[in-house]
């Protein structure tokens, strides 16, 4: 987004629908359907948020065992949500680039994904070199491609230039819930985008996606900050509430940061004057 | 002859297509996405797709993830 349209979007004083991929959306929140207690609490957590926009895994069909067991699509259906199959547990661009063809025949031809390549275990840290070559395959292919990447402003120019639909730097390691170690990138990355820039991974409790928001970034995604809260549909809540407010702060330009008190009451007419 | 299907030795007396494959396995009607050889084979390719000895097969579905 330029400068120019920044400027006026901020004078519309309300927020406006988001868009991506040619999709529009008007909830700034997008979550995981991962780690919940059963797909009743998934399905409620996910409402209580108001997320218009849902990740899912893709995985092997269990085989010759509870062929009847409920599945996620069944308790949030693509007629309701917009759906978001993402490449979570591919180490490789290839292995990425078949789950999301996979992904696609699953869903009737549906092409919005979310890439994400990643580095090892234990960090779960996005392997920037084969994001790369996945999303250029992908987008290629004719995938709309929101990509998880990590908070550098030069990969995530590049990945915007191989025509993705929006970069996901992370704020912090998947799952860790430690919130945005590097506010300062993310700044950067959002001032310099032209597509719409979420983050994605990291966020803990709801000051972390307000701040997310209040950065300037598009929307955030998050999963384990509901799921693993002890009581996940209230913290959906929360986070529905705090990502609203953290967007209303941005457009309202907070006031500025100073070394010394000013008092909000006038000095005048004091009793002790 | 065999194929590996997600991953494990499956043995067949007779070469069956997708679809037949399918309906064995009790996932008839559901929402999966089949790949043979790492190539996907649309849906409306199942019936007309015999599986071949040494085929590679997966059957995937849609699961909780972030």
């Amino acid at each position: 987004m330029s400068a120019l349209h920044k400027e006026l979007r901020r004078e519309l004083l309300v927020d406006q629908p988001w868009q991506v991929a040619g999709r529009e959306f008007t909830s700034r929140l997008l979550v995981g359907t991962g780690k919940y207690k059963d797909f009743d609490e998934t399905a409620t957590a996910i409402a209580a948020s108001g997320a218009e926009i849902v990740t899912f895994a893709v995985r092997r069909t269990n085989l010759g065992q509870n062929v009847d067991e409920p599945n996620l699509l069944d308790a949030v259906s693509p007629e309701r949500y917009t759906l978001l199959p993402n490449t979570a547990g591919c180490y490789t661009a290839k292995d990425a680039v078949r789950t999301c063809k996979l992904a696609r025949e699953l869903l009737d031809g549906h092409n919005l994904v979310k890439l994400e390549v990643l580095g090892d275990d234990n960090t779960l840290y996005p392997n920037v070199v084969e994001t790369l070559k996945a999303a250029d395959e992908l987008v290629r292919d004719g995938f709309d491609v929101m990509v998880y990447t990590s908070d550098d402003p030069i990969v995530a120019k590049e990945l915007e230039k191989l025509g993705c639909s929006a970069v996901m730097p992370l704020g912090s390691l998947i799952g860790s819930g430690h919130g945005l170690m590097n506010p300062h990138n993310l700044g950067l990355i959002i001032e310099h985008a032209e597509v719409p820039i979420l983050v994605d991974a990291g966020i803990g409790t709801a000051s972390d996606a307000a701040l997310a928001m209040e950065l300037g970034c598009d929307a955030v995604l998050m999963n384990s900050a509901i799921a693993h809260a002890r009581q996940p549909v209230l913290m959906a809540g929360a986070m529905k509430k705090a990502v609203e407010a953290g967007r209303e702060a941005f457009l309202a330009e907070r006031m500025p940061r100073r070394q010394r008190a000013e008092a909000s009451s006038p000095f005048a007419g004091r009793i002790n004057g | 002859m065999q194929i590996q299907l997600n991953g494990d030795a499956r043995a067949f007396e007779s070469e069956p297509t997708i679809g037949e494959l399918i309906v064995s396995l009790g996932l008839a009607g559901r929402r999966i996405a089949v790949e043979v050889n790492e190539e996907i084979v649309p849906r409306s390719q199942h019936d007309a797709t015999r599986l071949a000895d040494g085929d590679r097969v997966e059957i995937v579905h849609a699961i909780g993830g972030g």
